[in-house]
């Protein structure tokens, strides 16, 4: 279809476009999801709240702040998986393209084919061999047709960067894997599913730096294909791979908050925040 | 159901469109499977509870009306005669009960610790005769007591405390084991590399952060030590007088109930239904208890 989202980006607001146009961006690049006052509580604590930016397609996005500032709970809220959590409410607005993600009449289980996620320990299903790790989204998704499911898990392979070392034993347990094989594993078994967004929880920090060098790799290529959020405690890594950077702090009643939003690099260089300035310089956090 | 950046002809924006519509148009059979499942379920856990609430409700509707001072204070009358009550049985139970706390806890927990501890040949044997001990008939341990102890020194409390003894030891130390291993092996290396001794590790940092666990453990072990019947049948002898010293024939409440609930007096009868109850209510009460009490040491902790 040609109706494609809403292009809203910060056009409205000739400095961000400038800050874009300088950082090399795309300022009018379609926006894929939004969020707007973003909050979520556990059991009545907030543990994250005013949470307002635009996720562009095409790029990486990267949520960064210290420990407690509720990076991996904003991620959750995105596709839902704090359903799962009785104590927790998301409150505000989250978009993908014109679905409202909290709406009652929204699925979660179909928002959840259109935004995958990848968690922070390799996690693929252990009792599955790798072909059938590569296509399990799909399946359950009810997609039987084997000739989909095999051009599926090639193309998921492939962009993964594991199908040269697996294709001869697609048999084989997940669990023959090395580590960083197996969470290029289950980034290729989220591929396969062919989401729009693909939200990341860490990836590498259960990697030693050479796996974590080929996923830093794989994120910048996968670009093209799925519009990337990634959590991560390691600023040289957001630095590396992505495109618009998040900066999240906790504040005084142990809430994390939205401290800054913008292009990566302006964000190392020149953030408008102090107290961001002093977190990409290493003075705390 | 619209996506962005429609190209026709891109394998990947293809696949999306496949596999977004396969989503949607199985959502309906996959959200009825889900539907009849969790209906099984629920009829099934309605199945599995109608047992167990009848169990309970009938229970407290026969014994809740033996209840009375008397059901507490008196001890048992002989057959035919109305009143009494199970004094006698209640102590029994209490001093019994207690004998075999006392000798099997403190055993069971150091076996516990040791098998946590050490994963030698001699503690997978332990632990082997452990699962065994669990596995025997209580009627086997009740042999075993009258064999060993009531035909050299006659029928006695101290006999059914050492029956009982060996129901609760393999339960006491195999929850002790499984609370000891649960105790982070990073606490281990931090008291180890601050210069610590096996023995301080265990006291300092093992036995207090697995106390919770250890603590569950035993009460479910004295639940499980109050309501066996058959080691208490051929060990204890009965008696129909209040008697506190455990070297003498005692009652206690799980025989009391087996030799009233046969006897022809409907007063006896009522009172076995009532000692039922209060066998339940106590047992009940025990693992409620050590629940919410470990529950509360876990949080007071964090």
């Amino acid at each position: 279809m040609t109706d494609a989202v809403t292009v809203t980006p910060g056009a409205e607001n000739a400095a961000t476009v400038r800050a874009d146009e300088a950082a090399g961006l795309n300022p009018v690049a379609a926006v894929v999801m939004t969020l707007a006052d973003v909050a979520v509580a556990f059991d009545g604590r907030t543990a994250v709240r005013d949470v307002t930016f635009d996720v562009h397609a095409g790029e990486v996005t990267s949520l960064i702040g210290p420990s407690g500032s509720g990076k991996t709970t904003l991620l959750r809220a995105l596709n839902r998986m704090h359903d799962t959590v009785r104590t927790a409410a998301v409150t505000g607005t989250v978009r993908l393209g014109d679905l409202d993600v909290y709406a009652p009449s929204t699925d979660p289980t179909l928002l959840r084919s259109r935004v995958g996620m990848v968690f922070q320990r390799p996690n693929p299903f252990p009792t599955m061999s790798i072909y059938e790790n590569a296509v399990a989204g799909l399946k359950f998704n009810g997609i039987r047709k084997k000739a989909l499911l095999d051009e599926a898990a090639e193309s998921a392979l492939v962009a993964a960067a594991l199908w040269d070392s697996v294709k001869d034993r697609m048999s084989a347990h997940a669990s023959t894997l090395s580590g960083g094989e197996q969470q290029r594993l289950c980034i290729a078994r989220a591929l396969a599913v062919e989401p729009e967004v693909l939200l990341m929880d860490e990836p590498t920090s259960a990697l030693d730096p050479i796996a974590t060098k080929r996923i830093e790799e794989l994120v910048v290529e996968l670009k093209d294909r799925v519009t990337i959020i990634i959590v991560t405690h390691n600023m040289q890594q957001a630095m590396r791979v992505s495109d618009r950077c998040a900066f999240l702090l906790m504040g005084e009643d142990k809430a994390g908050e939205l401290i800054e939003y913008g292009p990566t690099a302006q964000l190392f260089s020149e953030p408008t925040d102090p107290r961001t300035l002093d977190y990409v310089n290493g003075r705390f956090g | 159901m619209t996506t962005l950046l429609d190209l026709p002809g891109d394998p990947t924006l293809e696949r999306r469109r496949a596999v977004q519509e396969a989503a949607a148009s199985s959502l309906r059979r996959r959200k009825l499977g889900s539907a009849v499942a969790l209906g099984v379920c629920w009829v099934f856990l309605g199945i599995a509870i109608v047992p167990l609430v009848g169990v309970v409700a009938y229970v407290v509707a026969k014994g809740l009306p033996a209840w009375s001072v008397d059901f507490f204070t008196k001890s048992t009358v002989p057959e035919g005669i109305p009143g009494g009550g199970v004094w006698n049985a209640i102590v029994g139970t209490a001093v019994i009960t207690t004998v075999a706390i006392v000798v099997t806890v403190p055993f069971g927990l150091l076996v516990g610790l040791f098998l946590a501890e050490s994963d030698g040949r001699v503690a997978a044997s332990l632990r082997f005769t452990a699962d065994v001990m669990t596995g025997v008939p209580s009627i086997t341990v009740g042999i075993f007591g009258y064999i060993a102890i009531v035909r050299n020194f006659g029928n006695s409390g101290f006999a059914g405390a050492f029956a009982i003894g060996f129901i609760m030891l393999p339960v006491i130390v195999r929850a002790g084991e499984t609370a000891f291993r649960g105790v982070p092996t990073s606490l281990n290396e931090a008291a180890l590399a601050l210069g610590a001794r096996k023995v301080t590790i265990a006291r300092k940092v093992v036995v207090p952060t697995a106390l919770p666990g250890v603590i569950t453990g035993v009460l479910l072990a004295v639940a499980r030590g109050l309501g066996e019947t058959a080691p208490l049948l051929l060990t204890i002898g009965g008696n129909q007088y209040l008697q506190w010293n455990p070297t003498k024939q005692m009652e206690a409440l799980p025989t009391f109930i087996y030799s009233s609930s046969s006897q022809p007096y409907a007063d006896q009868v009522q009172l076995a239904w009532g000692a039922a109850l209060l066998l339940m209510v106590v047992v009940l009460v025990l693992s409620i208890g050590s629940r919410l009490f470990a529950a509360r040491l876990r949080k007071e902790r964090r």
